[in-house]
């Protein structure tokens, strides 16, 4: 009965469902110590996602002061909504009129990273593909008649999906080999591959801003916790000795 | 070593003299490594008591722009939730500061109210702005401003000034405290600098 | 110094209760490393309580507000984050001691008489855990805070008659919303708390009424004169004690010698503790779900809604059954047995070291239906898991069948009856 609550529950009209896709996803061997790949990954994120999406919960001072940015660099280059560098990374796009155009306002993206997997990010932004049929001519083959266009298309060049033909068990089947662009791209794959991982570097920066000061801290309270075991140990054995069980 | 009877006699952490010293180098180094870790520990609690980012951002530094101020006219920014006067001061009432000094409490500002650029008879980085926190040093209201003559009725011969409607203290065109008025102290000049001839940022100094 | 403890001791007794709880109780001589996670599990309490105390100071407790002050204490508080995963680890944490401390009471009987009562605070103390970790669980609002909320609190309508007012009346409202979450934190940061605070005072109490159980589930505390000098303990063991039994010599006194033994098994739980506080808080979706990174959103339902990982077990017995009510029943009823545990046992050879090997069959493989119940709750449905999740149940409730059954008449080895 509680599966039928479930089954109730998914019925009513979401607007946006969790894709249910099994495309397999690509390693994002992203760094976040590399801050030129962390800026690069801003910028392109700021010039092409900010239009739609936000970080609301993430300041462009913090991001500047975290990824080696000069404040008043930053606010030039970086900065495209707010009044000060201290406010929050928002859009100004209006939510409820995006709700109307994309069927779902577009995400906020601060945390997507957390919640989705730098693979998926990675493999979800180049698995773009033309598709005649879709509102936006375009469809994806990580997040199936997903509601964003492809905003990237300028760098990436018109993707479209190459098949080549394979005998499978006998049978003549269309095997699926990866995606190709159509060269009509600012950038070619290898590049915009590198810009990808950037971008994705980036949101998982945003994501956990404190990952690399919690790793730091971490190494050091382990070392002085092994020292004070030590010491434990050897008090607790002189405490014990002869003391048979 | 003892045999088991003994041992039932004895209890084995007892009685170990050859090991006395070790045993108190141990407890001394534990106790020490297990305080550093406490005080260690402590540290993000005392931490995350300090302002946060937020804070931080409510409280920085405001830019004015006092291109605008026509010559005796006062503005008012925010700075920390505090409300700033910025008064632009003609000659005349620039001159007029000196011949009521000996009704102030503190004419020569020894009271630590005001950045050490301000230790002055005008208060402030150039003689023609005044920038002070209008909260009244008494018990926190806001000062009126009374100029063209308004303000002698409560000072006599002074023309100008800030006038405390909660208990009556009175400020000269310094921010200076008058005598006899329940407030102690003169009125705060923040920190501030120009970052051009019309640009004013409050909050800190060059 | 002395002349300042006495000016105390006059008044409030600080050092006799010290003496008698916690330097001069007797502790078996063989307690080795299933003894403590007792010692732990009041650890985390107070690290629960403390970092929840800070995490109070800034998380706005609203449907508006939650989610957004979770990642302002994440991002804006100075160590704010290091809080957020003290608290997050700790939760995970203490479940992970609890389970093993429960493991332990079972493996040597430390439910068998005279220790009935100290079992049933101490499954009270984990009925009440489990309440306050989904509480807690609901307050970042995330979508598994909310979706968790959702079909959780559905359960109860499955109670006839009263059951969908009844869901309504818990929720404030008609759906889960802001009045559940302020509700919701208001029970998990001050009412559920104070109860299990007290309920662990008086599990101690209740332990120190009748003495610690040991590895051999032998007594250490003997009839009054039934014991010679030379059997006598020579340590300083409380009058409170010494009073009405001999205390064998199979005792250590509790300050220094199981302190210390605690404090080395602290430091090996804090690095533990800390790797995965700094370098793996989230443990691979386990501790910190994903989606619960994306903000409460009541027109969307993840794909695959679990709890988390401590009460998957339960969750998959939840699922076994088809029928709602009896789910919910069977649910509870897994808990029930537990509870039930001391009487079920009718046995009176407490550790398993002396009992059939049927009963250590038994015992092992109730962990590892336990545990295999766990994955079957928190992964995704298939087919073949719906038979499996019904046969494990049958067999987590056959443990408690079996026990009853066989303790009877058990062929049980000879019991020592002294420790050494």
């Amino acid at each position: 009965m509680k599966k039928l609550l479930l089954a109730i529950a998914l019925l009513v009209p979401s607007l946006a469902f969790a894709a249910g896709s099994s495309h397999p996803l690509d390693k994002a061997d992203y760094d976040l110590t590399d801050q030129a790949s962390l800026q690069n990954g801003a910028r392109i994120f700021m010039n092409y996602c900010l239009g739609c999406h936000q970080q609301q919960y993430q300041r462009y001072s913090r991001t500047f002061a975290d990824l080696g940015i000069p404040t008043e660099l930053g606010a030039e280059y970086l900065q495209f909504t707010g009044e000060k560098p201290t406010d929050y990374i928002t859009t100004p796009m209006p939510q409820a009129d995006a709700a109307v155009w994309f069927g779902a306002p577009p995400p906020d993206l601060t945390l997507v990273a957390r919640v989705r997997g730098a693979d998926w990010l990675y493999t979800y932004l180049r698995t773009f593909y033309v598709d005649d049929s879709k509102t936006f001519g375009v469809n994806n083959l990580v997040f199936p008649n997903v509601g964003m266009p492809h905003v990237l298309q300028e760098l990436q060049g018109t993707p479209r999906i190459s098949y080549e033909e394979a005998m499978v068990d006998g049978e003549m089947v269309e095997r699926y080999v990866g995606i190709v662009a159509d060269g009509n791209g600012e950038l070619n794959a290898e590049e915009y591959d590198k810009a990808i991982l950037d971008l994705v570097n980036y949101l998982e920066y945003t994501g956990e801003p404190s990952r690399l000061e919690s790793e730091a801290i971490g190494k050091g309270v382990l070392i002085f916790i092994f020292i004070f075991f030590v010491f434990a140990y050897l008090l607790k054995k002189d405490y014990w000795r002869g003391i048979k069980k | 070593m003892s045999n088991v009877s003994v041992d039932a006699k004895q209890p084995a952490s007892d009685n170990q003299p050859e090991n006395t010293n070790r045993r108190k180098f141990l407890t001394v180094a534990t106790s020490v490594i297990g305080g550093i870790g406490a005080v260690g520990a402590a540290v993000p609690f005392v931490a995350s008591w300090n302002p946060s980012a937020k804070a931080k951002a409510a409280g920085a530094d405001v830019e004015v722009d006092i291109s605008g101020i026509a010559p005796g006219q006062l503005i008012r920014v925010m700075w920390r939730s505090k409300p700033v006067w910025v008064v632009r001061r003609t000659p005349e009432l620039l001159s007029s500061l000196e011949a009521h000094e000996d009704q102030l409490r503190d004419p020569n500002s020894e009271n630590e109210q005001q950045p050490s650029f301000a230790q002055n008879r005008y208060r402030s980085l150039k003689d023609e702005y005044l920038v002070l926190v209008g909260i009244c040093t008494h018990l926190g209201c806001s000062p009126q401003h009374l100029a063209e003559g308004a303000f002698a009725e409560y000072a006599e011969g002074v023309a100008e000034g800030f006038f405390c409607p909660c208990h009556g203290s009175k400020f000269d065109m310094a921010g200076r405290v008058f005598a006899g008025v329940p407030a102690p102290l003169n009125l705060v000049v923040p920190p501030y600098q120009y970052l051009d001839d019309n640009t004013l940022l409050i909050g800190s100094e060059a | 110094m002395n002349a300042l403890l006495n000016w105390f001791e006059q008044r409030i007794p600080v050092m006799r209760v010290a003496n008698m709880h916690a330097i001069q109780y007797p502790a078996p001589v063989n307690m080795n490393f299933w003894y403590v996670f007792g010692f732990l599990a009041t650890i985390v309490l107070v690290n629960q309580i403390v970092t929840g105390v800070w995490l109070t100071m800034n998380f706005e407790p609203s449907a508006e507000r939650a989610f957004a002050s979770v990642e302002y204490i994440m991002r804006e508080v100075d160590y704010g984050w290091l809080i957020r995963y003290m608290h997050s680890t700790g939760a995970s944490a203490f479940f992970i001691v609890v389970y093993m401390h429960m493991f332990r009471g079972m493996i040597y009987g430390s439910y068998q008489k005279p220790r009935e009562l100290l079992w049933v605070f101490g499954m009270l103390i984990y009925l009440a855990l489990m309440a306050e970790a989904f509480m807690g669980y609901v307050l970042p609002w995330g979508q598994m805070s909310y979706w968790g909320a959702q079909v959780i609190v559905s359960l109860f309508s499955a109670i006839p008659v009263i059951g969908p007012d009844l869901v309504v009346w818990i929720q404030g409202d008609y759906v889960i919303s802001g009045a559940t979450l302020n509700r919701f934190f208001a029970l998990h940061v001050i009412a559920l708390p104070l109860v299990i605070v007290i309920l662990v005072f008086l599990h101690i109490i209740a332990l120190h009424e009748v003495g610690s159980n040991n590895p051999d589930g032998i007594a250490i505390k003997h009839k009054k004169g039934s014991l010679s000098e030379e059997e006598k303990t020579n340590y300083e063991i409380h009058e409170y004690y010494t009073s009405k039994y001999d205390i064998a010599d199979d005792v250590v006194p509790f300050f220094p010698h199981i302190v210390l033994k605690d404090l080395v098994a602290f430091s090996i739980f804090l690095a533990g503790f800390a790797y995965v506080m700094f370098f793996a808080p989230e443990m691979g979706g386990k501790f910190l779900e994903h989606p619960n990174f994306e903000i409460a959103n009541p027109l969307k339902t993840p794909a695959h809604i679990f709890p988390v990982w401590y009460f998957t077990p339960f969750y998959a017995i939840l699922k076994a059954v088809p029928d709602k009510l009896f789910g919910v029943l069977t649910m509870f009823g897994a808990i029930g047995a537990l509870f039930a545990l001391p009487w079920l046992d009718r046995g009176n050879v407490r550790s398993w070291r002396y009992r059939s090997g049927l009963h250590k069959w038994n015992l092992i493989v109730f962990a590892i239906v336990f545990i295999f119940l766990g994955y079957l709750g928190g992964t995704p449905q298939e087919n073949w898991k719906i038979i499996a999740s019904q046969i494990a149940t049958v067999m987590y409730f056959g443990f408690f069948g079996l026990l009853w059954i066989y303790s009877k008449n058990e062929k049980t080895k000879p019991v020592p009856t002294r420790i050494r």
